[in-house]
């Protein structure tokens, strides 16, 4: 098929020859293609790969809000990796990601195995599931807020009703319990989407498999291990960088809850940049912080696709 | 490339696995499970995580509703239920506040900017697709690591751009730059669209002398409805739900989307603001909730079919 749409354009020319050189070119696929991408690239171009590089750029420099900037090295790099608060930012990132994301990871898949099961009303199960990722980030965090209120906290009153603690649980304002409580209205917001679309690999996979695996006796954990996992590995790949990118960047869910607060224990890297570069000022600094992590997302990046190549190969794929 | 490749294939096949699956699906081997152990293994298990994943909109509901007193006399009354419900809040919401106007801007800024989105997805995924112009495979692949940078990491920079501009505050700084994010996965989960329809079509009108845009509206379009569809509702709900450019280029109160003014205007600290946070909150969920609940297919398709690819 696809050399048939290579060859079209040529056969037309030589049916035809008399045809003008600005013919000739209205029919050539490539500058046809240039136009039809024009609009694409031409958004993504000015305002993604443009910025990308000015970020860069911007973090070399002691750009301010309202004052442009002068080169000055890598002086926002040494000043944060002197800055306490920059550090515990980043680990409250890796924490953030890798507590969420595995927890995502085993809850969405073991939802989406009970999903792929016979079940009666499951089109509405499943409608009702998806909506935590509908609902607009802020919108949920906000109701996290209340849900995670110092005095009236519901989940407070149930255990104290349930004489299991006689205290509240101060979900926010403890260093800890605020990061506990993030990370779980993280996951909260993240399971769906994780369940839907492994539900979605998940209805690939042949029930003839498991069959003939129940009849030579394979339990449950081992139809488990040795089909359903095989098989859903590349959509398991894609899906978990997804989410550990989007995890690792994430900004809405804490400032709605938290600010980074208290005493920036719960301060993201994405959220700590922009304290210092929007409400600071500190456009250069709050550039360093973004870009240091652009070297966390190309190593998530990078696994994923390793994982991806390692097991197309082990499958029988061509490796070029 | 090999990759890149085999993900186009696979984009073509998932269209259509989800009808071989129900093709394929007999009985499973549901039947040698007894109703008992499906209860333990099965239901109590879903039950639990549905009461988790929805109890957040329970309350956020009950909440906008419940008279101010009930709010924190948790002691005196079951807090899990009203037995006098009151708009209170939700007029307050509605007639005293900017709320309406900020609906409007939400709603205005993700229209506009899916409709440019879905224009320029539709261009560069036939563009890349069907006219395979040198190079196509490698932007098509461009495209995609677009899909990867996350807005965290561009508003700062982005921020002076649009200043430098002068969008700042203004609603079409994020009606451009919000198709940057719908773009990328617009055009991946069409591109998945347009190769499953027939290039025998396109070839017959080739010959009966259409050109290349007459082909584009008249044929490829009406038969990628349903990638159209998916890839609307998609993007809108990405716009509705976006914070951080919004935080950063918007600054006069009336110019705001809701998101932003939930967490910034609302936040006064009144004991009882909890009732119109709680409506501001159940207003701006609930229009996504409805458009969600019409297109409930073409939603799951789009989030698993960008995945897939």
């Amino acid at each position: 098929m696809a050399n048939s749409v290579a060859e079209m354009p040529a056969r037309q020319t030589s049916f035809r020859s008399e045809r003008t050189a600005w013919q000739k070119l209205k029919a050539s696929p490539n500058w046809l293609g240039f136009w039809y991408m024009m609009p694409a690239m031409g958004i993504l171009i000015l305002f993604l790969a443009y910025p990308l590089g000015l970020g860069v750029w911007l973090s070399f420099t002691d750009t301010k809000i309202g004052r442009a900037g002068v080169f000055i090295g890598l002086e926002n790099y040494i000043w944060l990796w002197e800055d306490r608060v920059f550090w515990t930012s980043v680990f409250n990132t890796l924490l953030y990601t890798t507590v969420a994301s595995a927890a995502k990871f085993v809850i969405g898949l073991y939802l989406a195995l009970l999903l792929n099961k016979h079940l009666p009303f499951k089109a509405m199960i499943r409608a009702l599931v998806l909506i935590p990722f509908i609902v607009p980030t802020v919108l949920s965090a906000i109701a996290f807020w209340w849900i995670y209120d110092a005095q009236f906290s519901i989940i407070s009153w149930s255990l104290r009703q349930l004489g299991w603690i006689d205290h509240n649980i101060n979900f926010l304002g403890d260093v800890w319990n605020a990061r506990w409580s993030t990370i779980f209205a993280n996951v909260w917001r993240g399971v769906p989407f994780i369940a839907i679309t492994l539900l979605a690999g998940l209805q690939t996979v042949s029930p003839s498999l498991y069959e003939a695996a129940t009849l030579d006796g394979a339990t449950p954990w081992q139809r488990f291990r040795h089909i359903t996992y095989p098989l859903l590995t590349p959509i398991i790949a894609v899906v978990m960088t997804f989410s550990v990118l989007f995890t690792f960047t994430d900004f809405q869910l804490i400032w709605a809850l938290t600010r980074g607060g208290p005493v920036n224990a719960t301060h993201l890297m994405a959220t700590l940049s922009y304290q210092r570069a929007i409400i600071a000022g500190q456009l250069g600094e709050g550039a360093a912080i973004s870009t240091a992590m652009i070297p966390f997302l190309l190593a998530a990046i990078g696994i994923a696709w390793y994982g991806l190549q390692t097991r197309k190969w082990q499958q029988g794929g061509s490796n070029e | 490339m090999s990759n890149v490749g085999a993900i186009q294939d696979s984009a073509g096949r998932q269209a259509t696995a989800g009808s071989n699956a129900t093709a394929d699906h007999s009985e499973g081997m549901g039947y040698l499970e007894t109703l008992p152990r499906r209860v333990v293994t099965t239901y109590i298990p879903l039950l639990l995580i549905l009461f988790v994943l929805l109890f957040p909109f329970y309350w956020m509901a009950l909440t906008a509703v419940k008279p101010d007193h009930q709010l924190i006399e948790m002691d005196k009354v079951s807090p899990f239920w009203t037995w006098e419900p009151t708009f209170k809040h939700i007029h307050k919401l509605l007639f005293e506040s900017d709320y309406p106007r900020w609906l409007w801007n939400t709603m205005f800024i993700a229209t506009c900017a899916t409709f440019i989105s879905l224009v320029a997805s539709v261009l560069a995924a036939y563009a890349i697709v069907r006219l395979r112009f040198k190079g196509a495979v490698t932007v098509g692949a461009l495209i995609f690591l677009a899909y990867l940078v996350p807005p965290s990491i561009l508003f700062i920079p982005l921020a002076t751009v649009i200043y430098k501009v002068g969008l700042f505050d203004t609603p079409l700084a994020l009606i451009l730059v919000y198709p940057t994010i719908l773009i990328p996965f617009s055009t991946w989960l069409l591109m998945g669209y347009f190769k499953t329809i027939p290039y025998e079509l396109e070839e017959c009108a080739l010959i009966d002398g259409a050109t290349r845009a007459q082909i584009l509206i008249k044929i490829i379009l009406p038969l990628a409805v349903p990638g159209l569809i998916s890839a609307f509702i998609f993007s809108f709900t990405l716009c509705w739900n976006e914070f951080i450019y919004a935080l950063t280029f918007l600054s006069s109160t009336q110019n705001k989307t809701v998101p932003v003014a939930i967490v910034n205007e609302f936040v006064d600290g009144d004991i009882y603001r909890w009732g119109s946070l709680m409506a501001g909150a159940l207003a701006g969920s609930l229009p996504l909730v409805i458009l969600y609940a019409f297109f409930v297919e073409h939603y799951v398709s789009a989030m698993t079919g960008a995945v897939k690819e």
